[in-house]
């Protein structure tokens, strides 16, 4: 495939280091084969319908400098996020804009393009690092052709309470675009980070990648929402290492999309680490979201919290695929998994495989996954108060995700996501 | 106060699963009256209010009811709520999520009414439901009594032209069953509210002071009458007075359904003595 050749992966430019990784990256991808669903990690997806030679890097001249303010997104998204204290506008992976609340710079807070900021050997060592283990050929991919990516950078003990926002927009028709996001948390640090996709309905491939990096009793809690249209595919992959006492809250809301899947994982390197994982789905008409969640635990004392709930209807899909793996030394952990599924038309399905690995003896674990319809006896409930199915539906489908909702860590946007699954369930063909 | 609302039941015959649970079902409620009917396990009492409020799996196979002349059987559940009739359920289903505040408005928009927390507010104190109750999910953890409580404050939120109370009594403590049908009582005085208690204990007669007394057995009303019927069971129990009124038939022996809306009544032990 021409479009990805190690050369195409060199012209994207920037500084020397970064266009070694490219180059690396590049060279391994020559090799590689795009995956199948004979792999686990691959089963039931839509891998087999895509055709990487149909879309094209976004070139250079395309991609624009930063300070292109044309990012369309940026203005009305920035207003409904509200208040916030730093913001990094992606267009088709490059960040063509940065902002920070000088307060914060001044304790050194960095917000900015990777490619662009002049980052130090601090910043290059923790790029890659924690996607390098067992990387996949779409890492690879996006390692070789990432214009760059939104850095966020919070020193040792500043806490922030405002959150960072990064606002993605995809739009090339026909084209791939490499998203990528670093955020490292110093030490006893705290912050919000709020990833927002969107694109318009164009035939477009998203391969994004975040890297979370949460220091010794930091605080990080991320947010990504995904609302593409229709016509665009997202393969992300989004992994965070913790460190002692490190406390990580992540939340996926994925909505858009024709086939978007979403592999998040936490590993707990340290005594004390904690992770919260939460997502809400809800797929119509024929799309497939498609998630693959690990719990690591590395060490001993470790606590890991998970729920994930969706729904679909008309011929949507959807695959939630979760692992919780405790190790030899993660003695004394704790892990939980809850997977809940409304398959609200006939139509539509949900695959739901939770799995658990555990080579530790004293530990407390449990995983549970439900897929089913509304139930009948609640529907019959709230129509015996006058209320007529499709509004008992949609009450039962609100109440349904309600909880994940109250979890979600940036609380702003929920009105306006709730108002997007009434969309849904309203636009559904029902039963 | 009593209005000119009228509910006829006519000869309901019902299966369920394709068993015929309800046999010919007469009966004629009037605003402001208060009905009881009576019966052992397993005779079709909680079929009768589920067949009148259109569970979906339970096929009427004969008879009409209508409300003010508009017939309810045939119509979906929501409309036959919004001609005016309303369930009290016994097993009150939980629903995660739904809040009750928002249920109560959902119903109340749905008729056309005006939701209002105020009155919802004061409804509560009436019933001594506590506030968080309002902002939890329907029946979600809620005690027996707590559940009940609630359909009360439901019922008294939506103002219905006639509500069955589909065994309210089941699951109360003393107190509860006092608030409940205190509650009820000043709807049939105040609102007019017709009410058809379904029961097979005495307890809830005492409170509620049923103008009429209906026994039903084996899928029909087998005697009519007032407080007098209710003395006579306590003498002889629902054997006696089958024999006093030469009934063979107690219950509908129906075989013990395996779908989803399974009638918990009917697997109980059909002989039990209702007073024990």
């Amino acid at each position: 495939m021409q479009q990805f050749s190690v050369d195409a992966a060199r012209a994207l430019g920037g500084p020397d280091w970064l266009v070694a990784r490219r180059v690396a990256a590049a060279e391994a991808i020559t090799t590689a084969e795009l995956p199948t669903t004979v792999e686990e990690v691959w089963r039931y997806s839509r891998i087999g319908e895509l055709d990487l030679n149909r879309f094209r890097p976004v070139p250079v001249e395309e991609l624009n400098e930063p300070g292109d303010e044309r990012a369309p997104g940026g203005g009305p998204w920035a207003l409904e996020v509200g208040a916030h204290a730093g913001m990094l506008v992606v267009r088709d992976g490059r960040v063509v804009r940065h902002e920070l609340d000088p307060s914060l710079e001044a304790q050194g807070v960095r917000v900015c393009d990777i490619a662009t900021c002049g980052v130090d050997a601090d910043v290059q060592a923790a790029f890659g690092s924690v996607v390098a283990d067992g990387a996949d050929y779409f890492t690879d991919l996006n390692d070789a052709f990432t214009p760059g990516g939104a850095l966020i950078w919070i020193p040792d003990n500043v806490v922030i309470a405002d959150p960072i926002v990064v606002l993605h927009w995809c739009e090339g028709d026909g084209e791939v675009s490499f998203p990528r996001t670093l955020v490292r948390m110093g030490r006893n640090s705290e912050a919000t980070v709020l990833e927002r996709f969107g694109s318009p309905s164009t035939d477009h491939l998203v391969d994004a990648v975040a890297e979370l990096i949460v220091g010794d009793n930091a605080q990080l809690r991320y947010l990504s929402i995904q609302e593409h249209g229709s016509k665009t595919w997202h393969i992300g992959l989004q992994r965070a290492h913790l460190g002692r006492d490190a406390h990580l809250k992540t939340a996926a809301v994925a909505l858009g999309g024709d086939y978007a899947r979403l592999r998040a994982e936490a590993r707990l390197d340290a005594p004390g680490a904690e992770s919260e994982m939460v997502a809400v789905y809800f797929g119509d008409q024929n799309q497939m979201l498609d998630f693959r969640t690990l719990q690591d635990h590395v060490a001993p004392r470790t606590r890991s919290d998970l729920l994930f709930k969706g729904a679909v209807e008309d011929t949507a899909t959807s695959v939630y695929s979760g692992m919780i793996r405790l190790r030899e030394d993660a003695q004394k952990a704790e892990a939980y998994q809850t997977n809940r599924n409304l398959v609200l038309t006939k139509g539509a399905s949900a695959e739901s495989i939770p799995n658990l690995e555990i080579l530790a003896n004293d530990v407390k674990c449990s995983h549970g996954s439900t897929v089913g319809p509304i139930d009948d006896e609640q529907r019959y409930y709230l129509e015996s108060r006058g209320i007529a199915p499709q509004d008992a539906e949609r009450l039962i489908v609100l109440g349904f995700f309600d909880d994940v909702f109250a979890r979600l860590p940036h609380g702003g946007l929920v009105g306006r996501l709730r108002k997007t699954v009434i969309d849904k369930i309203d636009r559904g063909v029902g039963v | 106060m009593t209005n000119q609302s009228q509910f006829e039941i006519r000869g309901v015959h019902a299966t369920v699963a394709g068993f015929e649970i309800l046999r010919g079902v007469d009966l004629t409620l009037g605003g402001g009256e208060v009905h009881a009917v009576m019966g052992p396990n397993g005779c079709g009492k909680s079929t009768l209010s589920h067949t009148l409020m259109g569970r979906p799996d339970y096929t009427v196979t004969a008879g009409s009811a209508t409300i003010d002349g508009v017939e309810l059987l045939g119509t979906p559940t929501y409309r036959r709520a919004q001609a005016g009739l309303f369930l009290a359920m016994q097993y009150p289903v939980e629903i995660p999520g739904v809040r009750v505040g928002d249920l109560v408005a959902a119903a109340l928009t749905a008729r056309g009414s005006e939701p209002s927390e105020t009155r919802l507010n004061l409804e509560a104190e009436r019933l001594a439901v506590r506030d968080e109750f309002l902002t939890r999910g329907v029946n979600d953890e809620f005690s027996g009594g707590e559940k009940k409580r609630v359909e009360t404050l439901q019922l008294a939120m939506l103002q219905p032209k006639f509500a069955i109370l589909d065994e309210i009594d089941s699951g109360l403590d003393v107190d509860a069953l006092r608030d409940v049908a205190r509650r009820v009582v000043a709807m049939t005085q105040e609102d007019g509210l017709g009410v058809l208690a379904i029961t097979h204990y005495a307890r809830l007669l005492e409170e509620l002071k049923p103008d009429f007394i209906h026994v039903m057995m084996a899928g029909r009303i087998v005697a009519s009458g007032g407080p007098e019927i209710a003395d006579r069971l306590e003498a002889v129990g629902y054997e006696g007075l089958a024999k006093e009124l030469g009934v063979t038939e107690l219950t509908v022996n129906k075989p013990v359904a395996s779908g989803k809306f399974e009638d918990p009544t009917i697997a109980a032990n059909p002989f039990a003595d209702p007073f024990a």
